[in-house]
């Protein structure tokens, strides 16, 4: 037989996965709780645990061979459950509490570093579960290393259950006041989705949903850095031609989440349900979304025509990632959170990039306000009018937005605050002075929008 | 192209790094003290950087493909050479529709 590859081709993919940090971002597997319930809260414990253990006990291990194999970086194995609100519905705030311990316990177990899914969906009203679920989110997300939670609090079909935006805010706060010593690791953790699907691979967001199968493997790609290459490579393209070569690179990136999908599906006999075809920056140098934006041509991410680069970059990465996959899912789109991203802290440090550039990037990209750090003095109403914005955008647009804010409990605008590892770190960002308290304190739920008349 | 995912042990071994006198000897003495066998060979140098790309078949031999990308990179590694074994599929999936 000859050589099936052009010298070329072997020699892009090895670049693309050494010098260029395409990685895949994570292997999450999800696995469903609806038959671990119990009245007797210790059994109910055991069988979560057992039940994580059993499924998701090799999927450390099969990560790491697929890793070797192919020779490419498998950077996280992750797990999500089904909504513990929907799974653990008749517990009180204390034993969510305890069942947030145990999935921690259990993610401990099996050596993942995250698992999702200490989560209520409560776009259109709250369960007793969901109640108590929230209530417990700031002392288990303080008092667990692994747990991540998110809460749904408006979806395009629903509108928007203002009574959770507005408990959502105080929620984020105590969770940045109960971790203030470690610059409110627990608010990093928590995320609030308009419009969440029920099949992310991604942290913190993951989480299992109720239409999905007992266990599925979703798969989450990376490779801004890849991107960004190809983009400087060519600063004469027209925005065709642009747009043609992020395809390119898209499908290529996304074809390497098809294949370790397959084969992790494959090793643990688990059926595989989609690539998110997401392009998720990380802290390391090169490995940015905002860099892709900058080589487009804007001295700075979030200067004027941030949006519209923004946008292009957005849809070419979809329409590559669509072909590159039979099941495409989750977020699937450019990420752009601040603190994990080391173009968009420059651009925040050097006041390229403000709050209200960044919601307006939200628009046209996946996910929304990510990771962004406030100032330590702002109210929970602030929060959850910002909050209440972002889950408009997403409700109006029919689109996935989410709020991922880290009040930075004695900083000021301008201070930094570190998270560490995949999370990095991040100045405080400014926010406006002005009230939203009377706003977000009315009450009730903000109706979903009409369809028709689309302008 | 059928894309076999396990079925086919096929590798694509490469080797990127200055070049110097026994690569190829070094590489294919160690394939085959492990019974892997070499499929195809295309080297070339420029400036004299050497490039060798190889498809190798991992049937005939008892050592796994990690063990072996883990051997080679580490041995590469002394002779100041980056070598890598991946699975052939890895290519597929990035470049064949």
């Amino acid at each position: 037989m000859t050589i099936t590859f052009a010298r070329e081709e072997i020699q892009q993919t090895i670049k693309m996965i050494h010098e260029e940090n395409l990685d895949i971002r994570t292997i999450t597997m999800g696995i469903s709780l609806l038959d671990c319930v119990s009245e007797d809260i210790g059994r109910m414990e055991q069988k979560i645990y057992d039940k994580i253990v059993k499924n998701a006990g090799q999927l450390v291990t099969v990560g790491e061979q697929i890793s070797a194999r192919y020779g490419i970086p498998i950077i996280n194995k992750r797990v999500s459950v089904t909504p513990i609100a929907i799974a653990a519905a008749h517990l009180n705030t204390e034993e969510m509490v305890r069942i947030a311990r145990t999935l921690n316990r259990a993610a401990r177990e099996i050596g993942i570093n995250f698992i999702g899914g200490f989560s209520a969906l409560v776009q259109k009203g709250f369960t007793a579960g969901d109640l108590a679920l929230i209530d417990a989110i700031p002392q288990a997300l303080s008092e667990t290393e692994f747990v991540c939670s998110s809460v749904n609090i408006g979806t395009t079909k629903t509108g928007i259950n203002m009574d959770a935006v507005l408990k959502m805010g105080k929620v984020i706060l105590e969770c940045a006041q109960r971790t203030a010593d470690q610059d409110g690791i627990a608010a990093a953790k928590l995320v609030v989705f308009c419009n969440a699907p029920e099949d992310n691979p991604f942290m913190a967001g993951a989480f299992h949903g109720v239409g999905e199968p007992e266990c599925v493997i979703n798969v989450g790609v990376s490779g801004p850095g890849v991107v960004a290459k190809v983009v400087k490579e060519f600063p004469e393209a027209d925005f065709g031609e642009l747009s043609n070569l992020i395809k390119q690179t898209a499908f290529k990136i996304t074809r390497m989440g098809e294949l370790i999908g397959r084969a992790a599906s494959k090793s643990l006999n688990v059926p595989f349900g989609i690539v998110d075809l997401s392009l998720a920056p990380t802290p390391a140098i090169g490995d940015s979304v905002a860099e892709i934006l900058e080589n487009m041509g804007l001295e700075r991410c979030g200067t004027h025509g941030t949006t519209a680069a923004l946008a292009l970059l957005n849809d070419a990465v979809k329409k590559g990632g669509a072909m590159a996959s039979s099941h495409v899912g989750g977020l699937s789109g450019a990420f752009i959170p601040v603190s994990e991203d080391a173009g968009m802290v420059k651009a925040v440090e050097v006041g390229a990039l403000t709050l209200d550039k960044l919601e307006a990037m939200t628009c046209v990209c996946s996910v929304g306000l990510d990771m962004i750090a406030l100032p330590g003095d702002t109210s929970a109403e602030t929060i959850s009018a910002i909050i209440a914005d972002e889950a408009a955008i997403g409700m109006i647009n029919k689109k996935t937005t989410a709020v991922r804010a880290i009040p930075a409990i004695g900083k000021k605008a301008g201070e930094r605050v570190e998270f560490g590892g995949l999370l990095g770190g991040a100045p405080v960002m400014a926010i406006h002075p002005f009230s939203s308290k009377m706003f977000v304190n009315r009450g009730g739920r903000i109706p979903a929008p009409i369809i028709s008349l689309s302008n | 192209m059928a894309l076999s995912l396990g079925e086919s042990n096929r590798a694509i071994v490469t080797i990127l790094g200055r070049d110097q006198t026994g690569i190829i000897a070094w590489v294919s003495g160690r394939l085959a003290e492990h019974s892997v066998n070499i499929l195809d060979i295309s080297q070339t140098i420029v400036d004299e950087f050497f490039t060798m790309i190889m498809v190798v078949d991992l049937n005939p031999s008892k050592i796994g493909l990690a063990d072996l990308a883990r051997m080679l990179e580490e041995e590469g590694n002394d002779k100041n050479l980056q070598v890598k074994v991946q699975h052939e599929d890895i290519f597929t999936f990035m470049h064949r529709i």
